[in-house]
């Protein structure tokens, strides 16, 4: 018999396809999972950044990884609201993010970040707060371009949503 | 028209708007002046098609005849798409690219702040998760537009003309018909003279910093919301329909 905590041991393989230094529990997207009687798994997901193409990606991944596992039937469901934040993306999660390279958002009650004044960053590289913004947008919707004045490095940082 | 009507016609300005901007701003992939800018305008564009896949999705769900996203963006002719003149002008010089979406920005922000609070619950989520993207888009255009109009004496000459020639589609932004009142009665959709003071504010401010001058409200080109059109929309319908015209059905 499947049961929720097996489905969530089971989530814990599918990544991120764009970052798959974290996987989609820690991106903090699964909104809910539920098993029905006939062993049918629901799982409801929320899109990061609207337009994330690799939200198309993780619902196929998520489907496949449960259906190779022996899950009867899965449905993704899509959900917009409440809207997802990068608060949301779990302590593990940030963690594994900077030891990939990627400097994980500060929080959203931070909400200078949003209208416009500059956060400190720490490299993740180094861990340097000297470091500058090179342009907001970065090579997926969910980053932006930093370089580290210190270590010289250019990074990506995960913008605060 | 009954409010289903209305909602399915809002739904579908508020759908066009976005994906001929998006079409627009992704002419610039490969050709942006700089690495950064090339990519910012690409993920501006993918924001952009991905608020309005959720809104033709809506769409078709209200109309209720079975047409999903793809059939509302690919299989309906000029006079059907009802986007605003603003969003289908040229790229034009980089000045041109960023002061259109600058406009469209200073228009979007609040009006999506604004439908947060629809009774409609599926624009007010549809508006939640875009008002935060919004916040960067408003940030991105503002810059460049300082930057240009507080630049070199080229750069600030180019931008005012870019405001000049394209202020003249700004007023088919704030354009309420009979079918947008009566949703604003219901509660469905902003009343545009309250977004269109925070437009102004915003425009006030950033034109100001950029010591560009804010043109006169002369003759303003509208009826975009009725299906009328620049001549531009179709160059871009034929590009962007082409695959599904010529190989109806047609799936990645």
């Amino acid at each position: 018999m499947i049961t929720k905590a097996r489905i969530l041991e089971l989530l814990d393989y599918v990544k991120d396809p764009e970052i798959p230094a974290i996987n989609v529990l820690e991106l903090g997207v699964v909104r809910q999972v539920e098993v029905e009687p006939d062993g049918k798994a629901i799982i409801t997901i929320t899109p990061t950044y609207t337009g994330c193409p690799a939200m198309d990606v993780m619902a196929a991944d998520i489907k496949k990884e449960l259906l190779e596992a022996g899950v009867p039937a899965v449905e993704v469901k899509m959900s917009l609201s409440p809207a997802w934040t990068t608060d949301w993306i779990t302590e593990t999660g940030k963690r594994k993010l900077k030891e990939y390279g990627i400097a994980p958002p500060e929080k959203t009650a931070d909400i200078r970040a949003l209208k416009g004044k500059q956060p400190v960053v720490a490299c993740p590289q180094c861990g340097s707060p000297n470091t500058v913004m090179l342009s907001a947008f970065g090579s997926t919707a969910c980053k932006a371009l930093w370089k580290c004045n210190d270590c010289l490095e250019p990074f990506d940082q995960f913008k605060c949503l | 028209m009954s409010q289903q009507d209305a909602l399915f016609t809002y739904s579908l300005r508020l759908a066009d708007d976005l994906l001929i901007l998006s079409h627009r701003l992704s002419e610039w992939c490969g050709h942006g002046p700089v690495l950064e800018e090339d990519i910012a305008l690409t993920n501006r564009a993918l924001d952009h098609i991905g608020e309005a896949r959720n809104l033709y999705t809506y769409a078709g769900q209200v109309e209720g005849k079975g047409r999903d996203e793809d059939a509302l963006a690919y299989l309906r002719n000029e006079r059907q798409f009802v986007n605003t003149k603003l969003v289908e002008q040229p790229n034009g010089d980089y000045a041109h690219t960023i002061v259109r979406s600058f406009l469209f920005d200073a228009y979007h922000l609040p009006l999506a702040e604004a439908l947060t609070k629809s009774t409609d619950a599926q624009l007010a989520a549809i508006a939640a998760k875009a008002v935060k993207e919004a916040q960067y888009h408003v940030k991105h255009s503002s810059d460049w537009l300082i930057r240009f109009g507080d630049g070199t004496e080229e750069s600030h000459r180019r931008a005012q003309e870019a405001l000049d020639n394209l202020w003249t589609y700004s007023g088919d932004l704030f354009v309420m018909d009979a079918v947008h009142q009566d949703l604003v009665k219901a509660g469905i959709a902003p009343d545009l003279t309250k977004t269109k003071a925070a437009f102004d504010a915003t425009v006030d401010r950033v034109l100001a910093e950029a010591t560009l001058k804010r043109p006169a409200d002369g003759f303003m080109a509208t009826g975009g919301r009725q299906g009328k059109h620049s001549e531009h929309l179709g160059f871009i319908l034929a590009e962007m329909q082409y695959l599904q015209r010529a190989y109806p059905g047609a799936e990645w």
